[in-house]
């Protein structure tokens, strides 16, 4: 592989974050209420590190990550800090903006099947990323779509190069979205829910080409996803939120081994799994009853308190806020689940 | 989303191995049987209008006073007028000012409309509503009007009744083309583009234009057509084509005092304006399913 770990731009040590969102807030204005999408939501990113962020939908994963990408409409009111490398980027114009996306912050969308241009090649889409970031010519930059189209795992590339986006399959189609967004050795690749749009089979193809990426080039990784198997398999550290609220941040083994917050032991046991049965042999799923609360009201209390059977006057009566428990486990409840001591709570 | 919308219908052996699109475009188009003959009355149309001079039997400006408003026979096959001119010459030499009328003033009318159509699609708000208000104010405007005030201001010639087609195709031009980009900008490779670090002119031409090209060279086939009609209206009305040379219009026109005697002063040139529309439109209509290239069988 001619790409190895690159030096980032701004030649820092590559001990720290490559990407910090610290406190950010994002609200949509609307003519008689504001919408708060993103309310408080902080994570740090290390080189080749998968953070997962899990949530239902409409609870700020997608808009967290237009957010960190620059792509919010401008309609959007952000606060809070996203650092790329140190470099601020609230508040940054387009002209910051347009340098760093495809470059050094990359996207795949969940849409293979549209988010390809119908009217050019593969390899012409490849290319233009090359020749726009890197000023490759047409000649190296077709050569080297012909080498991305093999490190996302299509095979005969150097024919696959000059086919358009409708002779491939839905699989392939996201290897080539994928090949887009690592053209260029991006430091962090947002992935928003990559595999949901494919089949089942072809999922775990798309993670293992994620995570031989991650191994390869060292590019950290955003996976937002509400399929916790995904999480299970291909994440370092999830990050939960709900309600555009984080409510708990933890490395993946610890949050599966010991999910405190309420909600997140509702996420999982939503999830079928193998033993998971009753006395009379049937698999018994464990919905959440309610749904996402309106995020027009931004209420000081527990967001989560209406769904939830542990909660108490205090949880309706002040915003939890985000504390550090063992182990780098950082929790948003007054009364997390403590599984330690006995495990068979009733939940 | 539909899994493989790739390739419907089609003939296994024709989708076994990817083609290019031309080829592609090529073998639907054979299978369109209305959009075959359109294509090749059109290619005949501009090869008449091409190599018109080389195909006259007589000089179409020649008068010959021993034989007016002669009948259809072997020495004039589409008979004579009432000077004595030999009428298929003059139709094929109509037929060059026709396409000429036909191509340039379409072509006048992109140039001008597809950048306001971008413009007004892309950026919006101010733009748009510049763009939009100017193309209503001109849809107000009819065409017949526009045409003679031109020609009244800048003297009837070809030329001026070719810019004066051309303007009044513009305002369909451009909202056609507003209306692809708006609808293109939202979709989901226009938003991968821009995450992926593009800037405005690639995003525009490279993926917003090239996709809205089957609409635009539908419209133009339906242009064609229509400013080949145009341009008779206004040589008919004495605004276009001068009468000394020839057009499909000044045919028609010079024909109705003679309508009775000699019905093929006005039949010939009428029947190839209405062969050339036709063969336009139909040829328009068959582009629009073979320029699709996720392969229009549906």
């Amino acid at each position: 592989m001619t790409t190895t770990a690159p030096s980032p731009a701004t030649g820092a040590a590559r001990t720290g974050p490559v990407l910090s969102v610290r406190d950010l807030t994002v609200s949509f204005a609307g003519p008689d209420d504001t919408v708060h999408a993103v309310d408080g939501v902080s994570y740090d990113l290390a080189p080749g590190e998968v953070l997962a962020v899990v949530g239902e939908s409409g609870c700020g994963k997608s808009v967290t990550s237009m957010a960190v990408m620059g792509l919010l409409p401008p309609t959007a009111r952000i606060g809070g800090s996203i650092t790329l490398d140190g470099q601020e980027l609230v508040g940054a114009d387009e002209r910051t903006w347009r340098p760093l996306r495809g470059r050094r912050l990359s996207m795949i969308f969940q849409e293979p099947m549209t988010s390809l241009n119908p009217v050019l090649t593969v390899g012409r889409q490849i290319a233009e990323v090359l020749i726009r970031h890197q000023k490759l010519s047409k000649k190296e930059a077709r050569a080297r779509a012909v080498e991305l189209l093999d490190l996302v795992g299509i095979p005969a590339p150097d024919r696959r190069v000059d086919e358009y986006p409708h002779q491939l399959s839905g699989g392939m189609r996201q290897r080539v979205m994928i090949a887009i967004a690592v053209a260029c050795d991006p430091a962090v690749l947002i992935a928003d829910e990559p595999t949901t749009a494919l089949d089942v089979t072809v999922q775990a193809g798309i993670l293992d080409v994620l995570k031989n990426l991650r191994d390869r080039l060292g590019t950290a990784i955003v996976l937002i996803t509400h399929d916790l198997g995904v999480v299970a398999e291909t994440a370092d550290r999830v990050l939960v939120m709900y309600a555009g609220r984080p409510v708990e941040q933890a490395p993946v083994d610890e949050l599966f081994a010991a999910p405190s917050h309420p909600y997140t032991r509702g996420l999982l046991g939503a999830v079928l799994r193998p033993g998971s049965r009753t006395k009379d042999g049937r698999a018994r799923l464990n919905e959440i009853p309610g749904l996402v609360p309106d995020l027009r009201s931004r209420p000081d209390a527990c967001t989560f308190a209406p769904r939830c059977a542990f909660a108490e006057d205090d949880c309706r009566g002040g915003r939890p806020q985000l504390r550090t428990l063992a182990g780098g486990h950082r929790i948003a409840c007054h009364h997390p689940v403590t599984p330690q001591p006995e495990e068979e709570v009733s939940a | 989303m539909t899994a493989a919308v790739d390739t419907a219908p089609v003939a296994p052996a024709a989708v076994a191995k990817p083609r290019g699109r031309a080829s592609d475009a090529w073998r639907r188009l054979r299978r369109n049987k209305l959009a075959l003959t359109g294509a090749v009355l059109g290619a005949l149309f501009v090869l008449v209008a091409v190599f018109s001079t080389l195909l006259t039997p007589y000089d179409p400006a020649q008068p010959d006073f021993d034989h007016v408003l002669a009948a259809p026979s072997w020495t004039h096959w589409l008979g004579t007028d009432d000077l004595g001119r030999d009428q298929l010459s003059r139709v094929l030499v109509g037929v060059t000012a026709s396409m000429q009328v036909g191509v340039l003033a379409v072509a006048l009318a992109f140039v001008v409309a597809v950048p306001l159509g971008l413009l007004a699609g892309y950026y919006g708000k101010f733009a748009d509503t510049v763009v939009s208000r100017l193309t209503d104010t001109m849809l107000a405007f009819p065409f017949l009007v526009l045409a003679v005030g031109l020609a009244a201001v800048l003297g009837p010639s070809l030329k001026n009744a070719t810019i004066a087609i051309g303007i009044s195709q513009i305002p369909a031009i451009v909202r056609i083309t507003r209306a692809e980009t708006l609808r293109l900008k939202h979709l989901d490779y226009v938003g991968a583009a821009v995450a992926n670090g593009a800037g405005d002119g690639t995003i525009l031409f490279r993926h917003i234009l090239p996709n809205a090209t089957s609409a635009l060279i539908v419209q133009a086939t339906v242009g064609i057509p229509s400013a080949i009609i145009g341009e008779a209206v206004l040589s008919f009305l004495g605004l276009g084509v001068q009468p000394p040379s020839p057009s499909l219009g000044v045919m028609l026109s010079s024909a109705q005092p003679f309508i009775a005697n000699a019905p093929w002063m006005a039949v010939f040139p009428g029947l190839v304006i209405v062969l050339a529309t036709l063969a336009f439109n139909l040829l328009g209509d068959g582009v629009r399913d073979i320029l699709d290239p996720r392969g229009g069988s549906r």
